[in-house]
């Protein structure tokens, strides 16, 4: 019976040692994303996965909760806590409601970066922006002006009115405005809620508001699609011209007839590779994220932290009739 | 009470020219015939859902889970659509028929065999059947570039003038007005409505009407399924979101007694007509979008209070015809 006794705790004990070893070989990486079943977190893990590959010795946990809110995040964090995973990269759904579960994870030395969408600096070691705001801003309202060099009304169709990144990108855009592009005039900025139904009501309602619109922006996926169905619909192909962010795959067949000449986005694949990337090597003590530092993200590039230790990869790309093909077929 | 209904609904359609006329007031083109043709074809989904719910709430039913029926029906046509792009419409309607047909039976054994409380049901199913989206799709969405154009323009093909999708309204309308006025199944939802206890003396079988019920908004969530899918050409989890709340709303304003028993075709087609118009109206007339939500639910709350004036007016009204006899 003792003996029995020995050789289970003496099984048990190895079989632990065993698992410590396993872990200390791999990285486990958890890659939370704002809700399962989006295109462009889809497209954010194969490049995660491409990283992980590179890497050698990372596991990348491709995870998040199936409605875009902070209380279902919240619950996912925990439960990598509990999985002790060595790090987590989030992209948030609230800057601040996630900070005290990710301070907890900190706390038991789990490495936490935020990346697309931001948690606030007591929350995370350091953030990875998918591009500059004011980069951002400005690019909007270029991809409507390109096509407008007489100028023209254009209005802004966006997500919810408490968004935080687009506020911050149409601000941008506003600031740009009277200096860059005198000629193009901002007539209005509504709300479609990431809603296609809301968002189809408030395309039609800018149509009707202003016969001599010249421009939809859209800085939003959501948005975007159904402005382009509403312009497509009431005839106005050629007229007015939509515009904004959108995932090439969504959007390529209203690049294709004509509805809209082109739309810009960060790439999706090197963000996810990016943050990765980032989270291994603090994770392994490889960098540390301090103000100022400048970081090396494998075949992306470098990035340089600034004073709230966030750092901006690139600026958004574009998509029009040359490339949407090839882009749509990636993400 | 057929009176007091024909008055209640011209009281609504009251309502509403006043609303047109108020919004003309800042949008001078919202009235012309043109805009009302658009506005009814923005409204005609949320009219045919509308209808769907109306039979239900009738029986002191409720359904939560047609919004999610909508999206499980939406997301199955779409996938079928982008694999097989040969099949005709026509049959990939009746396909969506069929398949809310079901999830709407599911709902109605529940109800009727098990005997529990449709709104527990319904608001299970509604989760079920949003997971089984999940499931179905892996989370993935349906592009406007996967689907074919003949899925995307059908309901927008013009006939006579009129896109197909406000025919596609108009015939629901004429086909709920037969059955709930002409048909001993819409006589019989009406009976277990207003008094349960006496259908059943009266030789109606309650559960499996309520069944019947049951099917058909099942049947009319998977219609309405494939048309919001075409019309907003895109398929995901999230598509029609809370959306059972603002068909309630329709059948609420529209006259439709939460306790079963009263209201009409015309009260839930004008219902919806009424939220329809204030959806397409908050856009044009330049009110802050922090404000839109607030006007919205005031509009509900409003016409609930007025019809449950209605209400207890008829009460009164039995009381003083019977000290008269």
């Amino acid at each position: 019976m003792s003996f029995l006794k020995k050789l289970l705790v003496t099984a048990a004990f190895s079989a632990a040692m065993f698992v410590n070893a396993a872990y200390a070989e791999n990285v486990k990486i958890a890659l939370v994303v704002k809700s399962l079943g989006n295109g462009f977190f889809d497209a954010a893990n194969k490049g995660a996965e491409e990283a992980a590959k590179e890497l050698g010795d990372v596991e990348v946990i491709y995870t998040g909760p199936t409605k875009a809110t902070a209380e279902a995040q919240i619950e996912v964090v925990n439960s990598l806590i509990a999985q002790k995973v060595n790090a987590i990269a989030i992209s948030a759904n609230d800057a601040d409601a996630l900070v005290p579960a990710l301070k907890k994870a900190m706390e038991r030395g789990i490495t936490v970066i935020s990346w697309d969408s931001g948690v606030a600096p007591e929350g995370r070691q350091l953030h990875l922006n998918p591009s500059d705001t004011g980069l951002i801003g400005e690019t909007i309202i270029k991809l409507a002006a390109d096509y407008l060099p007489e100028g023209g009304d254009v209005a802004i169709l966006s997500a919810s009115s408490t968004a935080t990144n687009q506020n911050a990108w149409i601000e941008a855009a506003k600031k740009v405005l009277p200096e860059k592009f005198p000629k193009i005039n901002l007539v209005a900025t509504v709300y479609g809620d990431d809603d296609s139904a809301k968002s189809t009501d408030e395309a039609k309602g800018l149509l009707k508001s202003y016969p001599n619109l010249k421009a939809i922006i859209a800085p939003t996926t959501v948005g975007v699609v159904a402005a382009a169905q509403v312009v497509t619909d009431e005839g106005l192909i050629g007229k007015v011209n939509v515009t904004g962010l959108a995932l090439p795959s969504e959007f390529k067949k209203f690049i294709d007839n004509g509805s809209s000449q082109a739309v810009a986005l960060w790439n999706p694949i090197d963000l996810g590779y990016s943050a990765i990337y980032l989270a291994h090597d603090l994770a392994v003590k490889k960098e540390e994220a301090k103000p100022g530092a400048t970081l090396s993200i494998g075949r992306v590039g470098k990035v340089t932290l600034d004073d709230t230790n966030s750092a901006a990869m690139a600026p958004p790309f574009q998509f029009d009739k040359t490339n949407i093909e090839k882009f749509s077929k990636i993400y | 009470m057929k009176n007091f209904l024909k008055y209640r609904e011209i009281w609504l359609l009251a309502a509403i020219a006043m609303l047109i006329g108020l919004i003309s007031t800042r949008f001078p083109g919202f009235a012309n015939p043109g805009n009302l043709r658009q506005v009814f074809n923005d409204t005609s989904i949320l009219m045919i859902l509308a209808l769907g719910q109306m039979v239900v709430i009738l029986t002191r039913s409720i359904d939560l889970s047609m919004a999610a029926n909508l999206c499980f029906t939406g997301m199955v046509v779409a996938m079928l659509n982008a694999a097989h792009p040969a099949i005709p419409i026509p049959l990939l309607i009746v396909i969506a028929l069929l398949v809310g047909l079901v999830l709407g039976a599911i709902n109605g054994l529940l109800v009727w065999r098990l005997n529990i409380p449709s709104i527990v049901v319904t608001l299970g199913t509604l989760t079920i059947y949003r997971g089984a989206t999940f499931v179905i799709s892996g989370g993935a969405w349906v592009n406007a570039d996967q689907m074919s154009a003949d899925f995307i323009n059908f309901q927008r093909a013009a006939f006579l003038g009129i896109p197909v999708l406000s025919w596609i309204a108009l015939l629901v309308i004429a086909l709920f007005f037969l059955v709930m006025t002409r048909t001993a199944l819409g006589r019989s939802v009406y009976a277990i409505g207003v008094n349960p206890t006496a259908s059943v003396y009266a030789g109606i079988d309650v559960g499996r009407t309520k069944f019947i019920v049951f099917c058909i908004s099942g049947m009319i969530g998977g219609l309405a399924g494939y048309l919001w899918i075409s019309r907003y050409v895109i398929a995901s989890v999230e598509v029609a979101n809370g959306y059972e709340l603002n068909i309630i709303a329709a059948c609420v304003i529209g006259g439709i007694s939460i306790a079963g028993g009263i209201g009409s075709v015309g009260g839930a087609v004008l219902g919806a007509l009424f939220l329809g118009i204030i959806s397409n109206a908050l856009p044009v007339i330049n009110i802050s979008p922090f404000w839109q939500m607030a006007i919205s639910g005031s509009a509900i709350i409003l016409a609930v209070v007025l019809n449950a004036r209605g209400e207890r007016r008829q009460g009164r009204i039995i009381l003083r015809k019977a000290e008269a006899a």
